[in-house]
């Protein structure tokens, strides 16, 4: 056995956060954790790491007893991490990323001195090994976010890995990139490595795991081999009760519907070429493609927050390219940005002064917190950095509800929240379309599109390279645009 | 503990406790003489630190503080003063005279303002240029001398009016902040000006308007400090931008933006005030009380930064 943990339980502040979780992986094996947001998964890979001790219990790494004092200890044992959040240095090169704490070294005059050319050799070797072929001396800032994602990979693999621990790795990957990791992460089993990949994407989770384990409030809810697993067995395991449908049933868009938001032939160099598309009222619009191919910034200039060298952008038939964003959403735009924590909300403040960014006001606000369902301790005096991914979510969503807007852009509204807080998030959309609003939603999950959206642009390198309606919608075709 | 560590009143509580321990062993620290002298120093400083936490607040820093008081003082003793000044002898030289004060200063301040965000330069680089720049200037205006020949009317604001200044803009910046959308905007400016940006906060305007509000207090208290010394001079305040800096800290404005108080900002004053006051009564050296307010800021920043540890551990 790789690593046994033994009835580890672990409280903050009175509050137990894990509760007797015990579990095995073999060398070779994959371990799929899945569960939602607060269920314990972070705790538990703390613990795994070094940066928490267990209250009680115990772990045994290749039958020895495993209890980490911090996480450098952790990673001598060859407990190795690959983290959902980039722990990159973005103006190091990718060679100095790889061997922060660790550069091969030689002697010079009793001097030791960094061995930069067994430096570039070791890191061709580990970027070989995640597929990437980039120089070992590309400053990392330079690379996409899935690139980056496969240089912690990379670093992940470089000392000799026995337990390869994934949290959340494909939430900034592309289709592509994700085939090439799940193709590394086989590799490591065949080599005898032991992984533990958690994720959201239960589907990945199905398709790699050999056995699964679902955490539900810090405790073991559900664990077997991955073949007696369906997606709604995991789900229902997850919330505790059979979640219905995740995505609601939407009408049909009537064909009389009026045009609200039209882009007509958006151009700025090397970033959008001839974008033209009409999002009518009651409408939910979605845009796939990969990253980089421009939906973001797609979207970010819809809003005014970047400029635009050609075109037009008329709201209700009115020209609104040369406003500010506060203009834009003075007349009924809204904008869901793709990083919460970045330009989202204000992190260190309560839900209500989030609520109230966007239109100030004072009265009414605990209204829309439950319209969206937002659940925290305290409304006013809990900062939102405390909250749940989930929870955030629907803050940021709702200060964008306060006053009704007209049109709706969604930027990957649902990345890496857990299954019930995506489903409150698609029936508020379903709901507001309902009610007229025009929606624009991008996202990098085809499921989520087909699910929700009435047509599918598909973007690609700037340029849209299709238009696909619902009846038309199939996975392998968008994908196949998407290219 | 925990409860005080946390408290808002941390700092009230400090300086009352200092002022306790130091009354009874400090001769002469507790009479009436020295009390009133301790409010008259407090009082000019309160208004320019007021003014220094709104940039604070907004997330920026406001350097030239102590620059635009000198820079306005010499101004100001330039339009009104009885023998070579513009206005000498009117009547009206002393009113006219706080006015075109206080509008160089919100002036100075707008121009902080407007470097600071069209020029996407970080604060601190703008405002240490423009702190030696103002400064220069006020030094070459005067050839470095000292204006005095004050209107007596001019003079006069040092008494009674220093309170009245002071407590209006104590309670105008206090209801800005707690009350009113500008209010609002800082502290999201602060936080996260990406996000403010997105949600419609107009970020720049409100940015401006921080630094436009200290130069205008940092004018207000440049009459304040020009009316009690009788004179115009071009390095008046230079000594107090520590005190501005570690008053608004020990009264748990964040220098990362986002956080501040009028009410902590007081007790700041408060707390530096008594401070410089008991050494002053000891007869330590002037740079000795220096390294004494270092330490004192270097505690403040250490009891901030357990107070946050305190509060997040609820969350983990």
């Amino acid at each position: 056995m790789s690593l046994l943990l033994d009835r580890i339980s672990k409280s903050f502040s009175g509050v137990p956060v894990l509760r007797q979780v015990s579990l095995t992986v073999a060398p070779g094996e994959v371990l799929g954790i899945a569960g939602e947001n607060g269920a314990g998964k972070s705790t538990l890979m703390n613990i795994l790491g070094g940066v928490f001790a267990p209250d009680t219990g115990g772990m045994m790494l290749e039958d020895r007893v495993y209890a980490p004092r911090d996480p450098s200890e952790a990673a001598a044992r060859g407990v190795s991490f690959v983290h959902q959040e980039l722990n990159l240095f973005p103006n190091l090169t990718i060679a100095e990323n790889l061997f922060l704490t660790d550069f091969p070294r030689r002697q010079v005059l009793g001097l030791p001195l960094i061995d930069r050319r067994a430096a570039a050799q070791n890191a061709r070797r580990l970027l070989d090994a995640v597929e990437l072929p980039l120089s070992p001396d590309t400053p990392v800032e330079r690379l996409s976010q899935g690139e980056r994602q496969l240089v912690e990979v990379a670093k992940a693999l470089h000392r000799d890995a026995r337990i390869v621990i994934f949290d959340e790795p494909t939430t900034s990957l592309t289709a592509n990139e994700s085939a090439r990791l799940f193709g590394i992460i086989e590799r490591l089993q065949a080599r005898g490595a032991a992984v533990i990949y958690i994720s959201h994407a239960l589907a990945d989770v199905r398709r790699l795991a050999s056995r699964i384990l679902i955490l539900r409030d810090g405790e073991v809810a559900a664990t077997g081999p991955a073949a007696e697993f369906t997606e709604e067995r995991m789900i229902s395991s997850m919330v505790g009760r059979p979640i219905g449908q995740l995505y609601p049933k939407r009408r049909p868009l009537p064909s009389d519907a009026a045009p609200l938001l039209e882009a007509c032939g958006l151009t700025h160099r090397d970033v959008l070429e001839d974008v033209t598309f009409t999002l009518h009222a009651g409408e939910v619009l979605g845009i796939a493609g990969l990253m980089g191919s421009g939906r973001s910034e797609c979207a970010r200039i819809l809003f005014g927050l970047d400029p635009c060298d050609h075109g037009q952008i008329l709201l209700s038939g009115a020209p609104i390219q040369r406003l500010s964003p506060r203009e834009r959403i003075r007349r009924g735009l809204a904008f869901l940005t793709e990083n919460r924590r970045d330009d989202g909300l204000l992190m260190p403040a309560g839900v209500l002064a989030n609520l109230a960014l966007v239109e100030p006001r004072s009265g009414g606000l605990e209204s829309v917190a439950a319209r969206v369902g937002v659940r925290c301790a305290n409304l006013d005096r809990q900062p939102v950095r405390q909250l749940s991914g989930g929870n955030q979510q629907k803050v940021a969503l709702g200060k964008w509800l306060v006053s009704p807007p007209r049109v709706l852009l969604l930027d990957e509204p649902t990345r890496g929240i857990d299954v019930g807080a995506r489903a409150e998030i698609y029936r508020i959309i379903a709901a507001l379309a309902e009610t007229g609003v025009g929606i624009l939603l991008i996202s990098s999950e085809i499921e989520e599109l087909t699910g929700m959206c009435d047509r599918i642009l598909v973007m690609r390198r700037g340029e849209i390279a299709g238009s696909i309606a619902r009846p038309d919608f199939d996975r392998e075709h968008i994908l196949r645009v998407a290219l | 503990m925990r409860g005080l560590l946390t408290s808002r009143y941390l700092v009230a509580v400090l300086a009352a406790a200092c002022f306790a321990v130091c009354a009874p062993l400090i001769p002469g620290m507790a009479t009436s003489g020295n009390l009133s002298n301790l409010v008259w120093n407090m009082l000019p400083l309160a208004v320019v630190t007021i003014g220094e936490v709104f940039v604070l607040i907004a997330g920026g820093i406001d350097l030239s503080v102590t620059a635009i008081i000198a820079l306005c003082s010499v101004t100001g003793a330039l339009v009104m003063n009885g023998r070579t000044g513009y206005l000498a002898g009117n009547p009206a030289a002393a009113p006219v005279a706080v006015l075109f004060m206080l509008l160089v200063g919100a002036l100075l301040g707008f121009l902080n303002g407007c470097a600071v965000t069209r020029l996407r330069m970080p604060a601190f680089i703008v405002t240490l240029t423009t702190m030696m720049f103002f400064g220069g200037f006020a030094v070459w205006l005067t050839r470095s001398a000292n204006i005095d020949a004050l209107p007596p009317a001019f003079n006069g604001l040092a008494g009674f009016g220093t309170l009245t200044v002071a407590v209006v803009v104590a309670l105008a910046a206090h209801r800005t902040l707690r009350h009113s959308i500008f209010g609002r905007w800082l502290y999201a400016t602060g936080m996260n000006a990406r996000a403010s940006l997105v949600s419609g906060v107009p970020v720049h305007a409100v940015t401006i308007a921080a630094y436009s509000v200290s130069g205008l207090l940092a004018a207000a208290a440049s009459v304040l400090y020009t009316a009690r010394l009788e004179t115009g001079s071009p390095v008046l305040g230079q000594r107090i931008f520590l005190d501005v800096i570690a008053a608004a800290v020990i009264g748990g404005t964040s220098l990362f933006g986002g956080r501040g108080t009028v009410a902590g900002t007081l007790a700041g004053v408060l707390f530096v005030a008594l401070l410089d006051n008991s050494l002053n009564l000891l007869g330590v050296s002037f740079f000795l009380v220096f390294t004494a307010k270092g330490v004192v800021i270097l505690v403040a920043a250490l009891l901030d930064s357990a107070a946050q540890r305190v509060l997040g551990e609820a969350v983990e």
